[in-house]
């Protein structure tokens, strides 16, 4: 097979198998990996600035946060319907992408690191200062009438793992074909060498802004979906601990693939939950498991595989 | 300290020390006979969803002891319609996104027939979807103004546990009778904060007070002095509610900032749940005035109810752990785990339920309740249960910080707590 | 409140709240400098420091002086060597990458919290103070007759407040003359400018990164016992104080040591300061963003060199 078959067989693969797990998979372990699809258009979407571009962010929430709030507030208080209230999450995750891009990308680095916490945090302590419309830490419980998309309830849970695949295919397949496009190379010479990159006579700056822009949209996706499939809109989705997970999810599952967002979700996401089963001191192996992980995977999971088994890998 | 270098989460084995109780008791006589009359000896589960770790873990320490101490005396009287009940605990982090992932385990993987124990309200609103769309009983413990505010569904409950908004209705008449008609108001830039904030304020002017100034405090705030002068000098009485770790600072250097010269200070308990009054810094308080949902100190006038329930969880007659007297309870909230869980036994005698096919009727059994009388099983006192909105309503109490303990003064009545009902569940579809 | 004796109240907390994120970023600002990693876990090593100062203080008894000493002296100690033991068992044998680091400090992170919430529980705790008198503060007004002072309602300090600054100060004081006039210190600098390079002049680069991670952790470790008497010790309170701290070592500039504690001072003062003139909420909004555009207007920090 050729390289373009591979991928597309492999990427195609992953994407009919979920559709077929689909109808296999146990109640409990079906509600899960709808989930986790969700959470890896997130990771996927910290992957196209951290992975490809290499831009380390440390605010991705307030893209996660901007996505499930434009998406919740206009559902909640002026009953627009589930397309519509989406459409307006995606809206607000790019236009707050492309201010906080505008803004940051002047830094680079750890600078950039912090400057995007620090806007995070302030997006998070936003939501709370408008608790009358947002409910604060408590946040909205959306209805159901407010989730009916095309007139499939997106709570029923077979109708929420189609709309999952759904989401998490188109981004799957957008990333792959970007990253095979000049722009997705472009990104890519930028976190080699963005000196070089500039010499060459690439505006640096106009392309990583479109990293952030399309990174953060992504991101912003990933949190309407998740308001709407699990009905819920609530602050604590703001805290840095969620700009930290992405980086956690693509760090183990391997930075700068395509796959490895998904497999790092997937493998954190069960890493807690098996071992919650286990013991009660969890963390306690979660904690153990990622510093053995990075000791003996040192590419995370997607990246080992490229390593021993296929090179090809994008 | 020997008691805390136990693992965090001792309910785990409390589960498999109720089973293995269970099975001991099977082989004893009585038990054996009545567990052998239910159509199935397989357990009731009871998904208990517990603030292990994260913010909320210093309450959930507390209601997991007394979820297994409230466990163990319903089995030894024969369980629940002749089956004994297993609890089956879930750490959620104290994180809404992980709290409804943990409601999906109880439901699809460890087959449980209800669901129960959440505290603080984030998760609830977070959880409280899921359950619905499960159609798996939700049992709250949360005081949280969600569940009677409409915004949940119908398979959601608050049976145990009186809501903020009656707490804080009822406290209103004593502030503004006795305290002050002044008063500012310092609460954490949360719904939680904010429902206060609205129903004291709204409360207030009802009884001819007036709140004068409204301090919220981000949530992740270590230092509070820099905010103290933004208390208007005529103030009357402080009232305060803070949530976390911090509170203890806030007290502390409210106490500094003030001197020897201070307003009438009413605080909700919330503020020092877990806490011990001698810890330093505290001495400030002395003389000030607390709500608490119940007394943490045993009264002079103890019910054997309390004096039942006091002495089952394992708490001695200052609040603390009688296995360490530094280890202090929550007192004034995880009464509401004892109660829940005796009116979901209600509850399913009254269904009749046999397993998770019932578990619409057990919703409409618990919705049918009403008056709850003071008992083993209500020991915070008399309360009464609104099918309609799904919330129950008890009595309040006052109490005042002289001599390094809390004594009631004031015993705000059930009929003081109640206000409309904001929506009818009933009406709503399962 | 008026407003003069408000403004001063607000600038002494904010100095409180600058002597310790001063001391602790001193710490991370050491690791980043020297070793170039992003150490998550340095909020942990705080958090330790505090909950040791719990241990100890309850384990020494005989009055809250010979207690606090007592912490001040063996919880940097401990957490040091922990820090350093970790140091040599993990990032060294990832070569300090610094994406595996920052997995493998979040794991370390991970088993910090879950280990001191299982030994030492979840509740707050507090350590009482050697000694903490209240100290009213006076005013002046010009009044008819001329300034005259007067003593404000509410505007007072304590005295243990003045000591954790003056106690910040003399440490970093201490570090400074350390980091200059040692010869510890000379090579520390040495491999902080190029590790290779005092690796061929035969500094043993291994123990200098080892000795430099425990210094790093014993720093925040002092932080979290000086502060418990004023705060208290809990098994979550390493995040925030992570985050501040790793803010200021970047707003100060990688590697500077006067940039660390110019802009501990300004970001403790302004978050103070602000809170003067905004409701409480939105006076964290402002301080967050106004910090922020600091570095987005210079984006070495405020005392950085040009990165190479």
């Amino acid at each position: 097979m050729t390289g373009r078959g591979r991928e597309i067989a492999l990427h195609g693969g992953l994407v009919a198998l979920l559709a077929v797990l689909a109808f296999v998979l146990p109640a409990y372990h079906h509600g899960n990996v709808a989930r986790v699809m969700v959470l890896a258009v997130y990771a996927m979407g910290y992957n196209l600035a951290f992975g490809y571009t290499g831009l380390l962010s440390l605010g991705h929430a307030m893209f996660f946060a901007a996505g499930m709030y434009g998406m919740g507030l206009p559902a909640y208080h002026l009953g627009l319907g589930a397309g519509l209230s989406f459409v307006a999450g995606l809206a607000a995750a790019a236009g707050l992408a492309l201010a906080v891009g505008v803004l940051a990308l002047r830094t680079a680095g750890v600078a950039f690191m912090i400057v995007t916490l620090m806007f995070s945090q302030a997006a998070y302590l936003t939501i709370l200062l408008f608790g009358t419309y947002t409910r604060g830490d408590e946040g909205l419980v959306l209805t159901r009438a407010s989730r009916v998309l095309a007139g499939v309830d997106l709570s029923d849970p077979m109708a929420r793992y189609v709309a999952a695949l759904g989401l998490f295919a188109v981004a799957l397949f957008f990333t792959l074909w970007l990253v095979r496009q000049p722009e997705g190379r472009v990104l890519v010479a930028i976190r080699e060498n963005e000196e070089r990159a500039e010499l060459l006579g690439y505006n640096v700056f106009r392309h990583k802004l479109a990293a952030i822009v399309l990174s953060g949209t992504m991101s912003g996706a990933a949190g309407a979906a998740y308001g709407l499939l699990f009905g819920y809109v609530g602050a604590s989705f703001a805290e840095v601990q969620y700009s930290i997970f992405p980086l956690l999810w693509v760090l183990l599952g391997g930075a700068g693939t395509v796959i490895g967002p998904f497999l790092g979700t997937l493998f954190m996401f069960y890493l807690i939950d098996l071992s919650a089963d286990i013991t009660s001191a969890y963390m306690l192996i979660a904690g153990l498991a990622l510093v053995l992980l990075t000791l003996f995977a040192p590419q995370g999971l997607g990246g080992e595989i490229r390593r021993r088994w296929a090179g090809w890998l994008p | 300290m020997s008691e805390s270098f136990k693992p965090a989460d001792p309910a785990r084995r409390g589960a498999l020390k109720t089973l293995a109780g269970a099975a001991a008791g099977a082989a004893s006589l009585p038990l054996w006979a009545r567990y052998a009359g239910a159509q199935s000896a397989e357990p009731i589960r009871i998904g208990f969803q517990m603030h292990a770790t994260g913010i909320g873990a210093a309450y959930g320490r507390w209601y997991d002891r007394t979820t297994r101490a409230a466990t163990s005396l319903i089995n030894e009287a024969g369980g629940i319609n002749g089956r004994p009940v297993e609890i089956v605990t879930e750490d959620d982090g104290t994180d809404p996104k992980r709290g409804a992932e943990v409601v999906e385990k109880f439901a699809n993987q460890h087959n449980c027939d209800v669901g129960y124990g959440t505290l603080f309200s984030h998760v609830v609103m977070g959880s409280a979807p899921r359950a619905g769309e499960l159609k798996m009983p939700y049992f709250v413990v949360s005081e949280g103004h969600h569940v009677a505010s409409g915004a949940l569904n119908r398979w959601t409950v608050q049976p145990g546990i009186c809501d903020v908004k009656s707490q804080v209705l009822a406290m209103a008449p004593f502030v503004s009778q006795t305290l002050g008609k002044k008063v500012t108001m310092i609460f954490p830039d949360y719904a939680f904060g904010h429902d206060h904030r609205d129903f004291f304020s709204e409360a207030m002017a009802a009884n001819g007070g007036e709140v004068i100034a409204k301090l919220a405090i981000p949530p992740t705030e270590t230092s509070f002095t820099k905010y103290f002068p933004k208390i208007p000098r005529e103030t009357e009485v402080i009232y305060h509610v803070m949530v976390g770790p911090a509170v203890l600072t806030f007290v502390k250097e409210m106490g500094e900032f003030f001197g020897p010269s201070r307003p009438e200070i009413f605080g909700f308990i919330d503020s020092l749940e877990a806490v011990d009054l001698s810890s330093p810094g505290l001495e400030f308080l002395e003389g000030t005035y607390f709500w608490e949902g119940m007394p943490r100190y045993a009264q002079p006038d103890q019910t054997p109810y309390d004096a039942h329930y006091r002495a089952a969880v394992g708490v001695d007659e200052t609040g603390a752990s009688v296995n360490d007297p530094k280890d202090v309870s929550t007192y004034a909230h995880m009464f509401g785990c004892w109660e829940t869980l005796y009116v979901i036994k209600a509850g399913m005698e009254a269904a009749g339920y046999q397993g998770p096919a019932d578990r619409q009727k057990l919703i409409e059994a618990v919705e049918a309740m009403t008056d709850m009388p003071h008992s083993n099983e209500h020991p915070q006192g008399a309360k009464r249960f609104n099918g309609k909105t799904h919330q129950v309503f008890g009595p309040q109490y006052i109490s005042k910080l002289e001599g390094g303990r809390l004594d009631v003064i004031h015993t705000a009545s059930l009929e003081e707590t109640f206000y409309p009902d904001e929506v009818d569940y009933t009406a709503r579809s399962f | 409140m008026d407003f003069g004796p408000y403004l001063l109240l607000a600038s002494l907390e904010g100095a409180v709240t600058a002597a310790v994120l001063a001391l602790m970023a001193a710490g991370l600002s050491l690791v980043f400098g020297v070793m170039r990693v992003v150490n998550v876990a340095h909020g942990e090593f705080y958090m330790l420091g505090a909950v040791l100062a719990w241990v100890v203080a309850s384990a020494v008894g005989g009055g809250p002086v010979l207690g606090f000493v007592a912490a001040l002296v063996v919880a940097p100690l401990l957490v040091g060597a922990l820090a350093a033991a970790a140091d040599v068992t993990v990032l060294k044998r990832l070569d300090y990458d610094p994406e595996r680091t920052i997995v493998a400090t979040i794991g370390l992170l991970y088993i910090l919290q879950q280990l001191t919430l299982m030994g030492y529980g979840p509740e707050a705790r507090p350590v009482a103070p050697p000694f903490n008198a209240r100290l009213a503060l006076p005013w002046v007004e010009w009044g008819d007759a001329g300034p005259q002072l007067y003593w404000p309602w509410g505007l007072s300090i304590t005295s243990y407040k003045l000591f954790v600054i003056g106690a910040a100060v003399a440490v970093l004081a201490g570090l400074w003359l350390f980091m200059t006039r040692t010869r510890v210190g000379l090579v520390m600098r040495a491999t902080q400018l190029d590790g290779e390079m005092a690796q061929a002049f035969g500094i043993p680069v291994e123990r200098v990164y080892a000795g430099v991670f425990g210094l790093g952790a014993a720093l925040a470790a002092l932080a979290g016992v000086l502060i418990v008497p004023i705060q208290q010790a809990h098994y979550l309170m390493g995040g925030e104080a992570l985050l501040l701290s790793f803010i200021v070592v970047i707003i100060g500039g990688l590697g500077s040591l006067a940039g660390t504690v110019i802009a501990a001072v300004l970001i403790g003062m302004s978050d103070g300061i602000i809170s003067v003139f905004f409701s409480p909420t939105l006076a964290k909004i402002i301080a967050t963003l106004l910090v922020a555009f600091v570095l987005v207007f210079r984006p070495r920090g405020l005392m950085g060199k040009a990165a190479r």
